[in-house]
Protein backbone atom coordinates (compact mmCIF):
# COMPACT_ATOMS: atom_id res chain seq x y z
CA UNK A 1 0.00 0.00 0.00
CA UNK A 2 1.58 3.57 -1.10
CA UNK A 3 1.91 6.01 1.65
CA UNK A 4 -0.96 8.50 0.89
CA UNK A 5 -3.41 5.07 0.64
CA UNK A 6 -2.25 4.38 3.90
CA UNK A 7 -3.18 8.04 5.44
CA UNK A 8 -6.45 7.76 3.98
CA UNK A 9 -7.02 4.04 5.51
CA UNK A 10 -5.88 5.94 8.83
CA UNK A 11 -7.82 9.01 8.30
CA UNK A 12 -10.79 7.08 7.95
CA UNK A 13 -9.92 4.70 11.11
CA UNK A 14 -9.50 7.42 13.69
CA UNK A 15 -12.55 9.74 12.10
CA UNK A 16 -15.66 7.73 12.46
CA UNK A 17 -18.57 9.70 10.14
CA UNK A 18 -21.66 10.37 11.58
CA UNK A 19 -24.91 10.65 9.38
CA UNK A 20 -27.65 12.37 11.30
CA UNK A 21 -31.59 11.78 9.98
CA UNK A 22 -33.63 14.89 10.88
CA UNK A 23 -37.10 13.65 9.36
CA UNK A 24 -38.70 17.60 8.91
CA UNK A 25 -42.60 18.14 8.11
CA UNK A 26 -43.45 22.11 8.96
CA UNK A 27 -40.53 23.10 10.87
CA UNK A 28 -39.45 26.36 8.88
CA UNK A 29 -39.11 27.57 12.79
CA UNK A 30 -37.02 24.86 13.92
CA UNK A 31 -34.69 23.38 11.20
CA UNK A 32 -32.27 26.13 11.36
CA UNK A 33 -31.94 26.20 15.14
CA UNK A 34 -31.46 22.36 15.19
CA UNK A 35 -28.57 22.59 12.85
CA UNK A 36 -27.02 25.83 14.23
CA UNK A 37 -26.99 23.35 17.61
CA UNK A 38 -25.56 20.47 15.74
CA UNK A 39 -22.61 22.22 14.41
CA UNK A 40 -22.06 23.63 18.14
CA UNK A 41 -22.02 21.12 19.99
CA UNK A 42 -20.07 18.62 17.41
CA UNK A 43 -17.22 20.74 16.49
CA UNK A 44 -14.32 18.38 16.05
CA UNK A 45 -16.68 15.47 14.94
CA UNK A 46 -16.86 14.08 10.97
CA UNK A 47 -20.72 14.53 10.76
CA UNK A 48 -23.34 15.36 8.02
CA UNK A 49 -27.03 16.27 8.33
CA UNK A 50 -29.93 14.65 6.15
CA UNK A 51 -32.73 16.71 6.04
CA UNK A 52 -35.73 14.54 5.14
CA UNK A 53 -38.25 16.87 4.27
CA UNK A 54 -42.16 15.61 3.08
CA UNK A 55 -43.13 18.50 0.94
CA UNK A 56 -43.79 20.91 4.37
CA UNK A 57 -46.35 23.76 2.40
CA UNK A 58 -44.62 26.44 5.05
CA UNK A 59 -41.21 26.67 3.29
CA UNK A 60 -38.78 24.45 5.25
CA UNK A 61 -37.16 23.38 2.16
CA UNK A 62 -36.38 27.15 1.23
CA UNK A 63 -34.86 27.37 5.07
CA UNK A 64 -32.46 24.42 4.82
CA UNK A 65 -31.56 25.41 1.22
CA UNK A 66 -29.92 28.68 2.96
CA UNK A 67 -28.54 26.34 5.54
CA UNK A 68 -26.82 24.39 2.61
CA UNK A 69 -25.35 27.51 1.62
CA UNK A 70 -23.97 28.84 4.42
CA UNK A 71 -22.95 25.43 6.20
CA UNK A 72 -22.11 23.78 2.53
CA UNK A 73 -23.82 20.93 0.81
CA UNK A 74 -21.36 18.35 1.93
CA UNK A 75 -22.58 18.76 5.56
CA UNK A 76 -25.76 19.69 5.33
CA UNK A 77 -28.17 17.53 2.66
CA UNK A 78 -31.81 18.25 1.61
CA UNK A 79 -33.16 15.44 0.50
CA UNK A 80 -36.98 15.91 0.11
CA UNK A 81 -39.97 14.07 -0.58
CA UNK A 82 -43.40 15.27 -2.18
CA UNK A 83 -45.27 14.51 0.51
CA UNK A 84 -46.11 13.21 4.24
CA UNK A 85 -44.73 9.53 3.99
CA UNK A 86 -44.29 7.86 7.21
CA UNK A 87 -41.50 7.82 9.60
CA UNK A 88 -39.91 4.36 8.68
CA UNK A 89 -39.35 5.56 4.83
CA UNK A 90 -38.20 8.98 5.81
CA UNK A 91 -35.17 7.12 7.90
CA UNK A 92 -34.63 4.70 4.68
CA UNK A 93 -34.67 7.93 2.10
CA UNK A 94 -31.74 9.24 4.64
CA UNK A 95 -30.13 6.15 4.53
CA UNK A 96 -29.31 6.21 1.05
CA UNK A 97 -27.98 9.50 0.86
CA UNK A 98 -26.02 8.49 4.18
CA UNK A 99 -22.28 8.09 3.95
CA UNK A 100 -21.62 7.46 7.30
CA UNK A 101 -20.21 4.27 9.48
CA UNK A 102 -23.11 5.38 12.15
CA UNK A 103 -26.73 7.52 12.00
CA UNK A 104 -28.05 9.55 14.28
CA UNK A 105 -31.62 9.46 14.10
CA UNK A 106 -33.78 12.70 16.21
CA UNK A 107 -36.52 15.05 15.95
CA UNK A 108 -36.31 18.15 14.10
CA UNK A 109 -38.71 20.41 16.97
CA UNK A 110 -36.17 20.69 19.37
CA UNK A 111 -37.74 18.48 22.07
CA UNK A 112 -33.96 16.46 21.40
CA UNK A 113 -31.27 18.68 22.03
CA UNK A 114 -27.98 17.98 19.95
CA UNK A 115 -26.11 18.45 23.21
CA UNK A 116 -26.61 14.93 24.48
CA UNK A 117 -24.68 14.25 20.76
CA UNK A 118 -21.38 13.75 22.40
CA UNK A 119 -22.63 11.66 24.94
CA UNK A 120 -23.86 9.32 22.80
CA UNK A 121 -20.88 9.14 20.48
CA UNK A 122 -18.98 8.77 23.69
CA UNK A 123 -20.72 5.97 25.15
CA UNK A 124 -20.50 4.12 21.40
CA UNK A 125 -17.06 4.20 21.57
CA UNK A 126 -16.36 2.96 25.06
CA UNK A 127 -19.04 0.42 24.93
CA UNK A 128 -18.80 -0.33 21.40
CA UNK A 129 -22.34 -0.87 21.15
CA UNK A 130 -24.49 -1.48 18.17
CA UNK A 131 -27.24 0.82 19.18
CA UNK A 132 -27.05 3.56 21.60
CA UNK A 133 -30.23 5.21 22.79
CA UNK A 134 -31.46 8.31 24.66
CA UNK A 135 -33.88 7.67 27.60
CA UNK A 136 -35.52 10.13 29.49
CA UNK A 137 -36.73 7.88 32.33
CA UNK A 138 -33.49 8.26 34.47
CA UNK A 139 -32.31 10.23 37.08
CA UNK A 140 -30.10 12.87 34.95
CA UNK A 141 -32.92 12.71 32.47
CA UNK A 142 -36.37 13.82 32.05
CA UNK A 143 -39.02 15.31 30.66
CA UNK A 144 -40.60 18.86 30.53
CA UNK A 145 -43.89 20.19 29.46
CA UNK A 146 -46.09 17.36 30.99
CA UNK A 147 -48.74 17.33 33.47
CA UNK A 148 -50.01 14.59 35.74
CA UNK A 149 -51.97 12.09 33.36
CA UNK A 150 -49.83 12.47 30.81
CA UNK A 151 -46.87 11.05 32.88
CA UNK A 152 -49.55 8.74 34.34
CA UNK A 153 -50.01 7.44 30.65
CA UNK A 154 -46.56 7.20 30.26
CA UNK A 155 -45.20 5.51 32.92
CA UNK A 156 -48.23 2.87 32.86
CA UNK A 157 -47.43 2.35 29.51
CA UNK A 158 -44.08 1.75 30.27
CA UNK A 159 -44.33 -0.85 33.07
CA UNK A 160 -46.72 -2.79 30.96
CA UNK A 161 -44.05 -2.61 27.79
CA UNK A 162 -41.32 -4.08 30.18
CA UNK A 163 -43.27 -6.41 31.88
CA UNK A 164 -45.01 -8.32 28.97
CA UNK A 165 -41.86 -7.78 26.30
CA UNK A 166 -38.80 -7.25 28.48
CA UNK A 167 -37.54 -4.90 25.34
CA UNK A 168 -34.24 -3.72 27.15
CA UNK A 169 -34.04 -0.34 26.86
CA UNK A 170 -36.03 1.76 29.78
CA UNK A 171 -37.66 4.11 26.96
CA UNK A 172 -38.71 2.12 24.25
CA UNK A 173 -40.91 5.24 22.53
CA UNK A 174 -37.85 7.86 22.30
CA UNK A 175 -36.60 8.75 19.12
CA UNK A 176 -33.33 9.81 19.80
CA UNK A 177 -30.92 6.93 18.92
CA UNK A 178 -27.90 5.91 17.38
CA UNK A 179 -27.00 2.84 15.15
CA UNK A 180 -24.58 1.65 13.36
CA UNK A 181 -24.89 1.63 9.94
CA UNK A 182 -25.36 -2.00 9.50
CA UNK A 183 -27.42 -2.61 12.21
CA UNK A 184 -30.23 0.02 10.83
CA UNK A 185 -30.08 -1.27 7.96
CA UNK A 186 -30.97 -4.74 9.26
CA UNK A 187 -33.73 -3.51 11.74
CA UNK A 188 -35.95 -1.65 9.14
CA UNK A 189 -36.47 -4.18 6.72
CA UNK A 190 -37.74 -5.99 9.70
CA UNK A 191 -40.09 -3.31 11.47
CA UNK A 192 -43.12 -2.51 9.48
CA UNK A 193 -45.15 -0.64 12.09
CA UNK A 194 -45.98 3.30 12.14
CA UNK A 195 -45.62 6.45 14.41
CA UNK A 196 -44.19 5.74 17.98
CA UNK A 197 -44.96 1.88 17.95
CA UNK A 198 -42.34 1.93 14.80
CA UNK A 199 -39.35 2.60 17.11
CA UNK A 200 -40.68 0.17 19.71
CA UNK A 201 -40.83 -2.81 17.47
CA UNK A 202 -36.97 -1.12 16.34
CA UNK A 203 -35.77 -1.57 20.14
CA UNK A 204 -37.53 -5.43 20.65
CA UNK A 205 -36.40 -6.39 17.44
CA UNK A 206 -32.55 -5.37 18.39
CA UNK A 207 -32.94 -6.95 21.71
CA UNK A 208 -34.28 -10.32 20.11
CA UNK A 209 -31.62 -10.27 17.72
CA UNK A 210 -29.16 -9.63 20.69
CA UNK A 211 -27.64 -6.37 19.38
CA UNK A 212 -25.49 -4.73 21.73
CA UNK A 213 -28.21 -1.60 23.24
CA UNK A 214 -26.75 1.18 25.45
CA UNK A 215 -28.31 4.08 26.78
CA UNK A 216 -27.41 7.68 28.04
CA UNK A 217 -30.05 10.17 29.79
CA UNK A 218 -31.21 12.80 27.59
CA UNK A 219 -33.84 15.57 28.58
CA UNK A 220 -36.89 16.24 26.59
CA UNK A 221 -38.57 19.53 26.34
CA UNK A 222 -42.23 19.01 24.96
CA UNK A 223 -43.38 22.16 23.32
CA UNK A 224 -45.86 20.34 21.00
CA UNK A 225 -47.51 18.70 23.74
CA UNK A 226 -50.85 21.57 23.93
CA UNK A 227 -51.24 20.15 20.34
CA UNK A 228 -51.12 16.32 20.21
CA UNK A 229 -53.57 15.12 23.11
CA UNK A 230 -52.89 11.69 24.23
CA UNK A 231 -56.62 10.57 23.71
CA UNK A 232 -58.60 6.85 23.67
CA UNK A 233 -57.36 6.11 20.08
CA UNK A 234 -53.42 6.69 20.74
CA UNK A 235 -54.13 3.97 24.02
CA UNK A 236 -55.95 1.97 22.01
CA UNK A 237 -53.07 1.95 19.34
CA UNK A 238 -50.73 1.50 22.01
CA UNK A 239 -52.11 -1.58 22.86
CA UNK A 240 -52.12 -3.15 19.09
CA UNK A 241 -49.14 -2.56 18.68
CA UNK A 242 -48.07 -4.32 22.32
CA UNK A 243 -49.97 -7.44 21.10
CA UNK A 244 -48.28 -7.60 17.83
CA UNK A 245 -44.93 -7.03 18.91
CA UNK A 246 -45.77 -9.88 21.61
CA UNK A 247 -47.07 -11.98 18.93
CA UNK A 248 -44.07 -11.62 15.88
CA UNK A 249 -41.08 -10.73 17.90
CA UNK B 1 -38.91 -17.84 19.53
CA UNK B 2 -41.91 -15.29 19.83
CA UNK B 3 -42.33 -13.82 22.76
CA UNK B 4 -45.46 -14.60 23.87
CA UNK B 5 -44.53 -18.88 23.45
CA UNK B 6 -42.26 -18.05 26.11
CA UNK B 7 -44.95 -16.42 28.35
CA UNK B 8 -47.22 -18.83 27.69
CA UNK B 9 -44.57 -21.79 28.89
CA UNK B 10 -44.11 -19.88 31.77
CA UNK B 11 -48.30 -19.76 32.69
CA UNK B 12 -48.20 -23.83 31.37
CA UNK B 13 -45.10 -24.42 34.06
CA UNK B 14 -47.49 -22.44 36.68
CA UNK B 15 -50.22 -24.20 36.18
CA UNK B 16 -48.54 -27.73 36.00
CA UNK B 17 -47.41 -27.21 39.47
CA UNK B 18 -50.67 -25.65 40.62
CA UNK B 19 -52.65 -28.68 39.20
CA UNK B 20 -49.83 -30.85 41.02
CA UNK B 21 -50.40 -29.19 44.05
CA UNK B 22 -54.23 -29.83 44.13
CA UNK B 23 -53.76 -33.87 43.54
CA UNK B 24 -51.16 -34.57 45.75
CA UNK B 25 -52.92 -32.17 48.30
CA UNK B 26 -49.61 -31.67 50.68
CA UNK B 27 -51.24 -27.95 51.16
CA UNK B 28 -55.01 -28.16 52.13
CA UNK B 29 -57.20 -27.91 48.47
CA UNK B 30 -59.28 -25.08 49.55
CA UNK B 31 -56.21 -22.80 49.99
CA UNK B 32 -55.21 -23.86 46.46
CA UNK B 33 -58.03 -23.31 44.55
CA UNK B 34 -57.58 -20.00 45.30
CA UNK B 35 -53.29 -19.60 44.59
CA UNK B 36 -54.13 -18.36 41.31
CA UNK B 37 -56.35 -15.38 42.41
CA UNK B 38 -53.51 -14.57 44.62
CA UNK B 39 -51.16 -14.60 42.08
CA UNK B 40 -53.19 -12.29 40.00
CA UNK B 41 -53.91 -9.91 42.76
CA UNK B 42 -50.30 -9.86 43.52
CA UNK B 43 -49.49 -9.20 39.68
CA UNK B 44 -51.73 -6.57 40.29
CA UNK B 45 -50.47 -4.97 43.66
CA UNK B 46 -46.65 -5.61 41.73
CA UNK B 47 -47.81 -3.22 38.43
CA UNK B 48 -49.85 -0.40 40.95
CA UNK B 49 -46.97 -0.33 42.64
CA UNK B 50 -44.20 0.25 39.82
CA UNK B 51 -46.63 3.05 38.06
CA UNK B 52 -46.98 4.88 41.95
CA UNK B 53 -43.23 4.53 42.40
CA UNK B 54 -42.26 5.98 38.79
CA UNK B 55 -44.87 8.70 38.63
CA UNK B 56 -43.72 9.77 42.41
CA UNK B 57 -39.89 9.99 41.22
CA UNK B 58 -40.74 10.75 37.77
CA UNK B 59 -37.31 13.05 36.35
CA UNK B 60 -38.65 16.02 35.26
CA UNK B 61 -36.10 18.64 34.26
CA UNK B 62 -37.78 22.39 34.34
CA UNK B 63 -34.20 24.14 33.96
CA UNK B 64 -34.10 22.41 30.60
CA UNK B 65 -36.67 24.44 29.06
CA UNK B 66 -35.11 28.22 30.47
CA UNK B 67 -31.75 26.64 28.43
CA UNK B 68 -33.52 25.60 25.38
CA UNK B 69 -35.36 29.08 24.96
CA UNK B 70 -31.98 30.51 25.33
CA UNK B 71 -29.92 28.52 22.78
CA UNK B 72 -32.73 29.42 20.56
CA UNK B 73 -31.65 32.88 21.34
CA UNK B 74 -28.45 32.62 20.52
CA UNK B 75 -29.09 30.07 17.41
CA UNK B 76 -31.31 33.36 15.85
CA UNK B 77 -28.56 35.67 16.72
CA UNK B 78 -26.35 33.75 14.77
CA UNK B 79 -28.14 32.71 12.13
CA UNK B 80 -29.65 36.41 11.36
CA UNK B 81 -26.09 37.48 11.09
CA UNK B 82 -25.44 34.99 8.12
CA UNK B 83 -27.99 35.78 6.20
CA UNK B 84 -30.79 32.79 6.81
CA UNK B 85 -34.23 33.61 7.53
CA UNK B 86 -35.22 33.36 10.98
CA UNK B 87 -38.47 34.74 11.21
CA UNK B 88 -40.76 34.26 13.86
CA UNK B 89 -44.73 33.24 13.83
Amino acid sequence: MGEKEMEHTVDRLNRPAYSIIVPTYNERLNVAIIVYLIFKHLPDTNFEIIIVDDGSPDGTQDIIKQLEQLYGEDRVLLRARPKKLGLGTAYLHGLKHATGDFVVIMDADLSHHPKYLPSFIRKQKETGADIVTGTRYVNNGGVHGWNLMRKLTSRGANVLAQTLLQPGASDLTGSFRLYKRSVLEDLISSCVSKGYVFQMEMIVRATRKNYHIEEVPITFVDRVFGISKLGGSEIVGYLKGLVYLLVTT
Amino acid sequence: MKHIFKIIAVLVAISAFWVALLETSTVPRSYTWLLPIYLVVALGCYGLFMVGFGLMFFPTCPQEAILLQQDIVEAKEFLAKKGVDVGSE
